[in-house]
């Protein structure tokens, strides 16, 4: 089995997701990106996995989202306390840590 | 009982005594404090009987007992316990500081019952008494030092016991810090004795030391000379003795006890409880020989000069200390520490004279205002003249046979000994010129309107007034009272003052030599390594030394009794023709002087010198370039902390590409 086009696959959907992270503004977005980084980065532990005949690259793939489910709950979590305290949904104007 | 259990007993008395007047000054009535301190310390005194009782039931040869309560500390080799040593030195000693004390407690009773630090003054009075019992009883060298250090506080207190007084402030702290210099010396003897020997006890120490040190050895004459340091200290030696003149601002009977009777004899004390260490180390006791001549030949003459009645007094005991370092160095301990017993009657005796005759006289020390008290102060003065008679070394008086005991042996010794004998006898004829320029300037002449007025049967209450400046006084609290009570007219201050005077007179009896050597005999348990203890004089030399003495007093007694009553006015007229002469000797040789100078000055000009360079520019300069550094880094580093989340993610996923593409290029 070829495991190229898998590959490239992943690192397609991978560089998508990190030009989402730096292009967007809007925090729920770059949420959505980081996912896709992450789901790019399973995709290609579970093509080496089946390379490989083990099954150690799968159980990364699982522990990555957990870790993922995780993220989401805490970064979705921010973006609603954000948007109770009416702060602007920009993360370009969320600056207050500047030295 | 045993004699260490009466050991225990005479340091519990005195601390019992202290604590009760300290915490019951409240609800005390009168003179019930007074009566308890007496107490607590008459009680001492039985039990220091007791104590030398039992021990008279032992041998000769084990009358060394030691007793301890519990371990202070015991690791790694080193085993301290709070432990006391009962064996006839500190017998001896208990004895003399137990029985000297009690009557002077019952002095104080009356002198200070217009005080209103009454309480305070008998609380401070008791820890003294246990301190310096804890002193001479402890077993170690490390419970020394702390009875040590606790005899310099309670000095310390009771010189400034009149606190509003800034001149006994000022002795009170220089008395503390000459003390401490003490107190450090004879921590590093400690030291090094520990180091060199292992052990702290004093019995383990005397025994190791003649294995372990050969004669003369050097870092044994260092542990001698530093004990040497601390002794002098306390004991008022060259050169650490400006302290004691300047601590006659306490109330007089503690000048009595303290600083005449008990506190500054410590150092003769340490010398004899220490000879073994002084005899393997021949050339540290005679630098200490030495010291002490020279001390009470330099005293002497002070007091010779000086006007103030309690300050003469301080010089003599100076002087007198002089004797008996010079005996327990030269290795006469039984006539030294006979001379220090004999020395605590006749100087608390005179001391509570001069108490009586300052209160008499309303405050006023200075004898050149005192004059006639003979007929105003019958009591005082006949007490005056019976420690006069005994500290001039009048024939058969007590101090005629304990100090030319001494000088005596020095002659007896052989060698350069000779000197101590000649400045002795000299210092002696000094001794009984000032002795009796006390009696005949404070009770001959013409008396003053003071005299004149208790001759009406008033006594004199002037305004108080600081008596070495003139300065006004309020009476208010940490101030003597207006009141002032002289022994004609209390019962207690005369009852001291009585039985001072009888064994200020008989006193010698105890040694008389060919007739009796009850101290000698007595002190030789605590003596029996020693080699010197037993060579003493002949009989025949001895009593050709006591004609010498006897002839050198009554002389000196015979100049001041010229000088100061047939010729009145010759004291002035020779003040006068020997102008420079005076001044050095009413100075007191510049000693204090001296220390400004060399010490004083100095000290601040390395204070002002370190403000204003090592602070100010080295240290304020270290800790501001590291602010700056730390601050000038920061502005450079802050630049990355943009805020804003997209330019980290970008550094972050640029930097790992640029790594994955390192990385990559490296490796194909």
């Amino acid at each position: 089995m070829d495991i190229t086009w898998y590959v490239v696959l992943s690192a397609l959907l991978f560089a998508i997701g990190a030009g989402g992270v730096l292009i967007r503004r809007s925090p729920l977005v770059i949420l959505l990106c980081l996912e896709l980084m992450l789901n790019a980065s399973n995709l290609a532990l579970v093509a080496f996995s089946r390379a490989q005949g083990n099954e150690d690259g799968q159980v990364f793939a699982l522990i990555v989202m957990v870790v993922a489910a995780c993220e989401v709950v805490v970064g979705l979590g921010l973006i609603v306390a954000m948007f109770r305290r009416r702060l602007p949904l920009n993360v370009d104007e969320m600056r207050d840590l500047r030295g | 009982m045993s004699a260490t259990t009466y050991g225990w007993l005479v340091l519990a008395f005195p601390l019992a005594g202290c604590l009760i007047s300290a915490f019951g000054w409240r609800v005390l009535p009168g003179r019930a404090a007074g009566w308890i301190g007496t107490a607590a310390i008459a009680l001492a005194f039985l039990s220091s009987i007791g104590a030398l009782v039992a021990l008279l039931d032992k041998p000769v040869q084990s009358r060394e007992l030691t007793s301890s309560l519990y371990s202070y500390a015991s690791a790694a080799g080193l085993d301290i316990k709070l432990g006391i040593l009962v064996d006839p030195l500190s017998v001896y000693m208990i004895l003399v500081v137990s029985g000297v004390s009690a009557l002077i407690h019952l002095y104080s009773v009356a002198y200070l019952a217009s005080d209103r630090g009454y309480s305070r003054y008998f609380s401070y009075l008791n820890f003294f008494v246990f301190s310096m019992l804890l002193l001479v009883l402890a077993g170690n060298f490390v419970l020394l030092i702390v009875g040590w250090a606790f005899v310099g506080f309670a000095s310390y207190a009771l010189i400034s016991f009149w606190y509003r007084r800034h001149t006994a402030t000022r002795a009170g702290m220089k008395a503390f810090v000459i003390n401490v210099i003490g107190d450090v010396g004879l921590v590093f003897a400690a030291f090094f004795i520990f180091r060199d020997l292992g052990t702290f006890d004093y019995l383990s120490v005397f025994h190791a030391a003649p294995q372990h040190f050969s004669t003369n050895q050097g870092v044994l004459i260092a542990i001698c000379l530093l004990i040497l340091v601390g002794a002098f200290a306390k004991s008022a030696q060259l050169p650490l003795h400006t302290w004691l003149p300047d601590a006659m601002e306490g109330p007089t009977p503690v000048s009595a006890l303290i600083h005449a009777a008990t506190m500054v004899t410590a150092g003769v004390y340490l010398i004899a409880r220490t000879h073994p260490l002084f005899e393997l180390a021949p050339t540290a006791a005679d630098i200490s020989a030495f010291i002490g001549l020279a001390t009470l030949i330099f005293a002497a003459t002070v007091a010779l000069a000086v006007t103030d009645l309690k300050r003469i007094i301080a010089y003599s005991t100076i002087s007198q200390i002089g004797y008996m370092v010079v005996g327990v160095s030269i290795g006469a301990y039984a006539a030294g520490l006979f001379h220090l017993m004999t020395h605590a009657f006749f100087k608390a005796l005179l001391f509570m004279g001069a108490g009586s005759v300052i209160s008499a006289m309303a405050g006023t020390q200075d004898i050149d205002r005192m004059g006639g008290l003979r007929r105003a102060l019958p009591f005082t003065s006949v007490l005056m003249i019976v420690g006069a008679l005994a500290l001039a070394g009048f024939p058969l008086t007590s101090g005629f046979f304990s100090k030319d005991e001494i000088l005596v042996f020095a002659s007896n010794r052989g060698g350069f000994y000779w000197i101590f004998t000649v400045g002795g006898y000299l210092a002696a004829l000094l001794t009984a010129f000032y002795a009796f320029r006390i009696i005949f300037r404070v009770f001959w002449g013409e008396p003053v309107p003071e005299a004149r007025e208790l001759e009406g049967g008033h006594l004199a209450h002037a305004e108080p007034a600081n008596p070495l400046t003139g300065e006004p006084e309020d009476t208010d609290v940490g101030f003597p009272g207006p009141e002032h009570h002289i022994a004609e007219r209390d019962r207690p201050m005369w009852l001291a003052m009585a039985t001072l005077g009888v064994l200020s007179i008989v006193g010698g009896a105890l040694q008389i030599p060919g007739l009796d050597h009850v101290i000698e005999t007595f002190l030789r348990g605590s003596f029996l390594d020693s080699r010197l203890y037993e060579s003493v004089p002949s009989v025949l030399a001895d009593w050709e030394g006591l004609a010498v003495g006897g002839a050198v007093a009554l002389a000196g007694i015979a100049a001041a009794y010229f000088v100061y009553v047939a010729r009145p006015g010759t004291s002035a007229a020779l003040a006068r023709r020997f102008r420079p002469v005076h001044a050095f000797l009413v100075n007191k040789w510049y000693f204090d002087e001296l220390y400004d100078a060399v010490v004083y000055r100095p000290a601040i000009r390395i204070g002002r010198f370190s403000t204003g360079v090592i602070e100010r520019v080295v240290v304020d300069g270290i800790v501001t370039a590291t602010v700056d550094a730390v601050r000038g880094i920061g502005v450079v580093v802050r630049g990355a902390q943009s805020g804003f989340v997209r330019a980290y993610a970008l550094l972050l996923i640029g930097g790992f590409a640029g790594l994955g593409l390192y990385f990559l290029i490296v490796s194909s």
